[in-house]
This record gives structure tokens, sequence and C-alpha cells, in this order.
């Protein structure tokens, strides 16, 4: 069922930019409309363009917010989450405990 | 005359002429308004519903730039119940990198707060290693599930026996002692979560237990806004109208017992909840056709009404899907383009 509304109206999650926009509705509350003109921005793509795997995978790559198959010697895990909160402006619970463990 | 192939909410097939699936959008419209005492859809509406839903393909989907994110009630759960042997961490993995989630979620076989609370620390390690190897967000589903408080499961009396004796203030009195167990299990292990880096807190199947299911969980919402400002709170419900199963509860003077999605997402909202997750619930006897106008002409109005995000809770069962344990891809993409495109909500 997960895999159904996936294909039929969902963002498409890393193979996109779905992630980053439920990164903005879940830090700062936005609505849909909202976070996805605060991620286009950023990604200086279009709105239509966040939900497009070709544009997407590209401009991931280029800004090292993680792939769903990362070649290697590229940023994995937590390190696509330093690169991920310093475009989008917010705080990651999780990388923010991962500094204070690893004394960063 | 030319028939269209639809489903019941029992998920059997049914075939109706287009005038009778033209009436299914208007009698389900009509019911939502009715009982909600919110608008109907409009006729534009109305019609975008039967374009969805006359058209012969076995799916469908919305226009490119209308897609939404999701958020999911237990990700490991969907994959354990498969009997696929692979660990939680593994399934988030597989959600994330197989299906293209925006988010994934973390939780317990039991499901519910109590059963955590003695595990945490289990939890809280799977958690923090799977946090470590994720990229997209992380959250931890439980349901505040207040049943578990009563006897013989748990510590308080059992109201229903008490009812059933016409004891109605000691039922009462039961209620108001689980919602104070309910709202410390809730808070305790939201908290050790969140110090262990969790994204957010899902409430899943809140209300479940009625009127002091939903008191508890806007209770445990509210404290944990205090101590955690930033941290993220999803409160998803149970069902459409909140059960009042103690029946003069109140939150901010407003009777709990009998609210509507858009009544209930004010209050939520006032407690601090991040992302709101109403329910509509499948009339079996009905067809898909009239549950889903149902379904649009509630939500609608409560994403009007709303401040914060809404991702409605699009499961077997509810949101205009059949109750069957295999959901046909015909019904779950219908609804899904029905719900988005109408609605112009935030999120699954």
């Amino acid at each position: 069922m997960a895999a159904t509304h996936a294909i039929a109206s969902g963002m498409g999650g890393m193979r996109t930019a779905g992630d980053l926009v439920a990164r903005m509705q879940m830090s700062r509350g936005m609505r849909i409309k909202e976070a996805k003109k605060y991620v286009a921005g950023k990604l200086n793509v279009s709105p239509v363009e966040l939900s497009d795997p070709l544009v997407m995978s590209e401009r991931r790559e280029d800004l090292k917010l993680g792939l769903i198959n990362p070649p290697p010697d590229s940023v994995k895990g937590i390190e696509s989450k330093f690169h991920i909160a310093e475009l989008l402006g917010v705080e990651i619970n999780s990388l923010r405990r991962f500094k204070e463990k690893s004394g960063i | 005359m030319k028939k269209i192939r639809t489903r019941m909410g029992d998920s059997s097939l049914v075939e109706l002429t287009e005038g009778e699936l033209k009436r299914e959008f208007e009698e389900g419209t009509q019911d939502a308004a009715e009982r909600g005492k919110i608008p109907a859809i409009t006729q534009e509406e109305l019609d975008h519903l039967f374009d969805i839903y006359s058209s012969p393909s076995r799916i469908a989907g919305v226009e490119m730039g209308n897609e939404v994110i999701f958020t999911y009630d237990s990700t490991c759960g969907e994959v354990q119940r498969t009997l696929t042997p692979i660990d939680r961490t593994q399934s988030l993995q597989l959600f994330e990198r197989m299906l293209g989630a925006d988010t994934v979620e973390l939780g317990h076989n039991d499901y519910s707060f109590k059963a955590v609370k003695p595990v945490i620390s289990y939890e809280r390690n799977v958690l923090e290693q799977a946090l470590l190897i994720t990229t997209v967000p992380v959250l931890y589903g439980a349901m505040p599930n207040l049943g578990l408080y009563y006897r013989p499961e748990g510590p308080v009396q059992n109201p229903s026996e008490l009812m059933a004796a016409g004891k109605i203030n000691e039922a009462r009195e039961a209620h108001e002692e689980a919602i104070e167990y309910a709202v410390k299990d809730m808070v305790f292990v939201a908290s050790e979560l969140y110090e262990s880096g969790v994204d957010a807190i899902d409430f899943d199947t809140t209300g479940s237990a009625g009127d002091p299911d939903f008191l508890a969980t806007l209770r445990a919402v509210e404290i944990l806004k205090k101590k955690y400002p930033e941290f993220c709170i999803e409160m998803g419900m149970s069902g459409e109208f909140v059960l009042g199963m103690h029946g003069e509860l109140t939150y901010n003077d407003v009777r709990l017992a009998g609210l509507y999605p858009h009544q209930q997402i004010q209050l939520a909202e006032k407690a601090g909840v991040t992302i709101f997750g109403p329910v509509i619930n499948t009339n079996t006897s009905k067809t898909c056709a009239w549950n889903v106008a149902r379904v649009v002409t509630f939500l609608k109005f409560c994403v009007e009404q709303s401040n914060i995000p809404v991702h409605a809770n699009m499961g077997m069962g509810v949101g205009g899907l059949p109750v069957t344990p295999f959901v046909p891809i015909d019904a779950v993409s219908r609804a899904s383009q029905a719900v988005v495109e109408i609605t112009r909500l935030d999120g699954l």
C-alpha cells in the first residue's frame, strides 16, 4: 500500500527531494507549498523539479545530500545530514547529538 | 448503458452507471456535511472525483507538481508482518533506499508507550544506530493506548466493569487515574528518545480509548513542547470523532467527546502538535466513491482550519480505502489522488 501511495502522490524521498521538504515541515511547521518553495530556493530548482529524480539526483550529488545508491567516496548516513542541515539552515537532532558525542 | 467498475468499502467489485456514480459522490459529501456541520464540496470538486473514479485505468495519480510527503505508522511493522526475517534497522533502510520514503518510523512490536517504557534502553540503542546510517528523518511511533492501564492488564479499575455495575462516577475516576499514568509514560519515553536524537515522535492512533486517551495525549504534548520546544510531534488520530468514554473531559474548556477532525486539530495545535493526522473511517456497506467523497469533505475543511501541516491517515479501512488486508491498487491510487488534489493537504 505504501508503494502504491508513493507512485500515486509521493515526492519520492531521497530519489528526489522528499526528505528535504519533510525536514522543513518537521522543523519549521511549514505547509507543503511553503516548504517546497523554501527547498526549491535553496537548491536553485523549480518546485516541480523537486519531484524529478534526474534533476534531483544531480543536485543531491553536487551538494552532498545523499543518494539512494551512493558511489564510493560519496557521503552516506550521518555525513549527509551535515550538508542538509547547512543547506536548509535547520538543526537536526541526531546531528546535534553526534557532534556532542564525537567532540566536534 | 456504459458501466463503471468500482468497489465497495469491503473491497468487492461493483458496477455502476455514470448517474449512479455521481449520486454516490453527492450523497457522500452530504453525509459528511450533515455529521460535521461543515460545507459540502463544490460541483467542480464533485466533477473531479467523477473524472478520477470513472477512469478505466488500473492506477491513478496526481498531476506532476502536486506530490506530497509521507510519514508512516511503523515502517518496521509493515515489513515484520510479512515474516521477512530482517532487523528493524534494515526495515528502515529498505523504506529509505528501496521504496523512496520521505521519512521512516521506528516502532516496537507492541507499539504502545506503556510497553516501550520497560525496554526503552534497547529502543534507544536501536534508534541511535539507525540515525547514524540513515539520511531521511527518523520518527519513533507508539500508541497512547489507554486501554493497557485498566485491569487486568494495568493498575486502574476497569471502567467498563464499573459502568456495567452502574458506578458511573467511579468509572470516570478510573479514566482520570489512567490519564495520569499514561501522561507520565508518554513524556518519559518521548524524552528518552529525544535525548537519543530522534527527529520526531508520533503519537499514533490517538483517541483509540476515547476522550481520556485524547486528553492524555494533549497533556503529554504540552509538557514535551515546554521541555523541548524544537521537538517535532505528530499526532495521528484513531477515528473520525472522539468517543465519549468519560463524556465530561475538556481541554481548554472544550468538551472532547464527539469532536470531528476540524475541531480536533484546533486543540492539537494549541497543545503544540507539529503535524496532525486526521482519520475518516470507511463504511464497508457503501461504495469507495461514497466514502472518498465523505473523506475529502471532512479533510478539506480540516486543512482550511489548520495552521499546521496535515497528514491524513490513508491506510486500510480509513481515508476512503476498503477494509481488507490486501487493498487493491485501483482503490489506493484513486483515493490518494482525490485526497491530495481536492483537499490540498500537506502529506499522507
